[in-house]
């Protein structure tokens, strides 16, 4: 049996206030709380809700035989929470129905897993506590890692959190010859299945639907349910993973994106032998054919499909370096709001915006990004985790002075 | 393809940055191989031999052509009505003024001698020197075999329009600065007549940079399809290592150029009073002079911040070169800057620069920190970004030198060739 597995990456950074070095030690507030809602409000209007209400007409329409998977950050759920509760509501309905899979990350879409073992655990627990208190107790079985970030090291450490399954990217330097379309596992721990992103045809749906000087324009389920059919057959499984922003915002609703979504199941059923799965059903049900060796992280992001997205410039690594520096001194302090920042300043996106490769290419991190330039997303950052390291020591400060 | 280029310097006798631009790009026209006949005013000899070049000052004008009456007919207004000298203070002004009034039948007399000693500078002649500069161009375009004219800025704008009555050959008005630039809103009517008259008498016209392209179809009321944007280019694109040493042990943040209204220098002392009140470890100066320098040395005795901030007066050159070394930040806040180049200079020196992002360099270079010029929070938040967090600058300098590549002459004259053919085609 053949299968095709939906996964949305569901993620909004709180990203920061112009916060100037003038403020520091006076102002300690540094989310953009306006921008954030305004943010959230519109993406809830064009791409949350309406694939969300989408999807449920699917799942029901086909009696559960069309089926998704999303995962969604923590920092996410909670300006869901706070900005657009309908939206938290529409999910829930979604993950009722028992077609749709929940997956597990870290709390704040962070890059701590390439940083510490003991952070990277705890941001993951934090991670299932806010599902568990949102949905109903549910417990995700399935791990994907910020941005499909994934190494051999990575895998372990997932293992040894009791997950069985992970999502990464089917990089083609990782694959070499290799088919996506396939099981896999851990290079290190057998019993860790890893489920590779098959990124021509995610790709296809994500970043060139609407591209009208792509020669395969337009795509239609014809197509694209044609090309699923002239896969090898020995090929059990066809992993679509993309952000789920996809959906009204990257592509809008006026390129007929939505209508290829609720055209989809239809022509898959009538056209093609494959059926639809969720992560844990494809590890559950895949045939395992070999260990996949990924010794240098790998991520979905950019033509590299490396990390150069987030760290390796001066920008981003001394700003990472400052940040995980704080680790102990933030262990020490029991405050809320300290334990907030911390999160919310580990958002993988900040770095994100730090990024210099679009000097030479891709505008694709300028359209994300709230700030004109890499060096200003940069200055922005240091003042605010300048300001953060001020609190931290008065603290530690107040904490010497009372013994 | 014969060019026949109207300048008003070249250097290395050059008192703006119109000579340098000139040069630059008849420099990279040179590496294409293209034919240019380039005329100033006045020639020392000392010239670089890139072009043909022709010295106005000995072009003898041959009275029995009519049509150069008729050229003459419509410059005259020049004299009548204007006594504009630029960077002259109001005094000087004044005075010259009267001179004129009464020298005026002398001024039209030596017009029409058969030569002219042109002064080739921005002194108090310079109405007389421009048409006259006009009358020679005629004379040129009709001795010199030409497929193209290209004049640039209005000083030249006349003589561009004179020599394509003559030839018949399409023109280029190439605007380095507009009037707006100069003068902010009090605009000299004469020089903005003149400029408008080019641009329109123009059958393509070029801009250093979007911004000023933005400029003349707003003010100038020209068509955008009819302006090519060309920015400006970096004669010499290699990283200068130097061997000044700082002599104080605060970081250094600098200004540099003309202390005048377009130039922002007030903007930058409020900047660095923000920064000072935070952190007592730099120091700002202030290098060049100009008619807001009282005012801004009586701000920062007001501010309280003169310990920390300083006045050099008018820097020449290795003073410069080396107040580029030492600096750890160098910042442009223009009100108004056509391109600007200094920023250029300052990434060869490896320093990490803020401009503002009404300036025309802010469209090409993207190794910088870019704000708005009245955005003092930003400003200050800039340069103190810049002065702690080491992981930018260290990248300034490691961007800095790749970027200076893409900022070659021959690239900007490769472009201009394309705009020549197109221009001569249509």
């Amino acid at each position: 049996m053949r299968t095709i597995c939906f996964y949305f990456q569901v993620h909004q950074p709180f990203r920061l206030k112009p916060y100037r070095f003038f403020d520091m030690g006076e102002d300690h507030y540094y989310w953009d709380d306006y921008g954030n809602k305004n943010i959230m409000r519109k993406i809830a209007k064009k791409c949350y809700l309406p694939m969300n209400a989408l999807l449920l007409d699917l799942i029901h329409q086909y009696n559960g035989k069309f089926k998704v998977s999303f995962s969604i950050s923590g920092v996410c759920l909670e300006q869901f929470e706070a900005y657009a509760p309908e939206v938290l509501d529409s999910f829930r309905q979604l993950v009722a129905t028992g077609h749709v899979e929940l997956l597990s990350e870290t709390y704040a879409h962070a890059l701590v897993s390439l940083k510490s073992k003991e952070e990277f655990q705890a941001s993951v627990k934090k991670h299932q506590q806010k599902i568990k208190d949102l949905f109903n107790g549910y417990t995700p079985k399935v791990f994907r890692n910020t941005e499909l970030i994934y190494s051999d090291g990575i895998g372990s450490m997932v293992s040894e959190f009791g997950y069985n399954t992970i999502l990464t990217e089917g990089a083609k330097h990782v694959l070499g010859w290799k088919s996506p379309n396939f099981v896999y596992t851990n290079a290190h721990n057998e019993n860790l299945k890893v489920l590779l992103k098959n990124f021509q045809l995610s790709d296809d749906i994500a970043f060139r639907f609407g591209n009208k000087s792509w020669p395969d324009y337009p795509l239609t389920t014809d197509k694209f349910t044609k090309w699923i059919n002239a896969l090898p057959k020995e090929e059990q499984v066809l992993n679509l993973f993309m952000d789920y922003e996809t959906f009204g915002e990257h592509q809008w609703a006026d390129t007929g994106i939505f209508e290829f979504m609720r055209a989809l199941p239809h022509a898959v059923f009538n056209n093609t032998n494959y059926t639809f799965s969720t992560p844990s059903e494809v590890a559950e049900n895949g045939k395992v054919v070999g260990k996949i060796h990924v010794p240098i992280p790998i991520s979905w992001a950019d033509e590299e499909r490396d990390l150069t997205a987030w760290l390796g410039n001066d920008l981003q690594d001394e700003a990472f370096a400052k940040l995980y520096e704080l680790k102990e001194l933030v262990a020490k302090v029991d405050d809320p709001e300290i334990q907030r920042d911390w999160n919310y300043l580990q958002t993988s996106d900040h770095f994100y915006y730090m990024c210099t490769k679009f000097f030479s290419d891709g505008d694709i991190h300028a359209y994300f990004s709230p700030y004109e330039t890499p060096y200003e997303a940069f200055i922005n950052y240091m003042n605010v985790l300048s300001d953060f390291i001020l609190r931290l020591k008065e603290y530690e400060q107040d904490k010497k002075s009372k013994k | 393809m014969k060019v026949l280029m109207f300048g008003w310097e070249f250097p290395p006798h050059i008192s703006g940055g119109l000579g340098t631009a000139c040069y630059g790009l008849v420099k990279g026209l040179a590496h294409h191989n293209q034919d240019i006949i380039f005329v100033v005013p006045k020639l020392w000899g000392d010239e670089e031999p890139l072009a043909d070049f022709v010295n106005a000052s000995d072009v003898e004008i041959d009275y029995r052509e009519r049509r150069f009456k008729t050229i003459w007919k419509n410059l005259t207004y020049l004299e009548v009505s204007s006594f504009l000298v630029p960077y002259l203070g109001p005094d000087e002004f004044r005075k010259f003024s009267e001179r004129v009034a009464h020298d005026r039948t002398d001024v039209d007399e030596s017009i029409f001698s058969n030569k002219f000693e042109f002064s080739g500078k921005y002194g108090k002649d310079l109405m007389m020197e421009v048409s006259r500069y006009a009358l020679v161009a005629a004379q040129i375009a009709k001795n010199k075999k030409h497929s193209l004219i290209h004049a640039h800025d209005w000083l030249s704008f006349p003589a561009g329009i004179a020599a394509k009555e003559i030839s018949g050959a399409p023109l280029i008005a190439h605007v380095h600065a507009t009037e707006y630039d100069r003068s902010g809103e009090s605009v000299n009517k004469v020089v903005y007549d003149i400029e408008r008259a080019g641009v329109h008498a123009a059958d393509h016209v070029l801009a250093v940079s979007h911004l000023t392209k933005n400029t003349l179809v707003k003010r100038y009321g020209v068509h955008p399809d009819k302006i090519s944007v060309l920015h400006n280019a970096v004669l010499d694109t290699s990283i200068i290592e130097s061997n000044f040493v700082k002599k104080v042990p605060e970081k250094i943040v600098t200004f540099l150029g003309r202390i005048t209204f377009q130039k922002g220098p007030e903007y930058f002392v409020e900047a660095a009073y923000k920064v000072i009140q935070k952190d007592p470890n730099v120091r700002f100066v202030m290098a060049g002079s100009g008619d807001l320098l009282n005012r801004m040395v009586d701000r920062v005795a007001e501010l309280g911040i003169a310990t920390k901030f300083h006045f050099t007066g008018f820097l020449k050159g290795k003073d410069v070169d080396e107040m580029y070394a030492i600096s750890d930040v160098y910042v442009m806040p223009s009100v108004s800057e056509p391109f600007g180049i200094s920023p250029l200079e300052a990434v060869r020196h490896n320093t990490p620069v803020i401009i503002s992002k009404q300036s025309g360099v802010a469209e090409v270079l993207q190794n910088a920190i870019k704000v708005d010029f009245w955005d003092i929070d930003a400003m200050a938040d800039a340069i103190f970004g810049l002065l702690h967090y080491d992981g930018i600058s260290r990248m300034f300098k490691e961007l800095g030198s790749q970027e200076l590549k893409r900022l070659k002459w021959e690239h900007v004259a490769a472009k201009l060739i394309k705009v020549y053919e197109k221009t001569i085609k249509t």
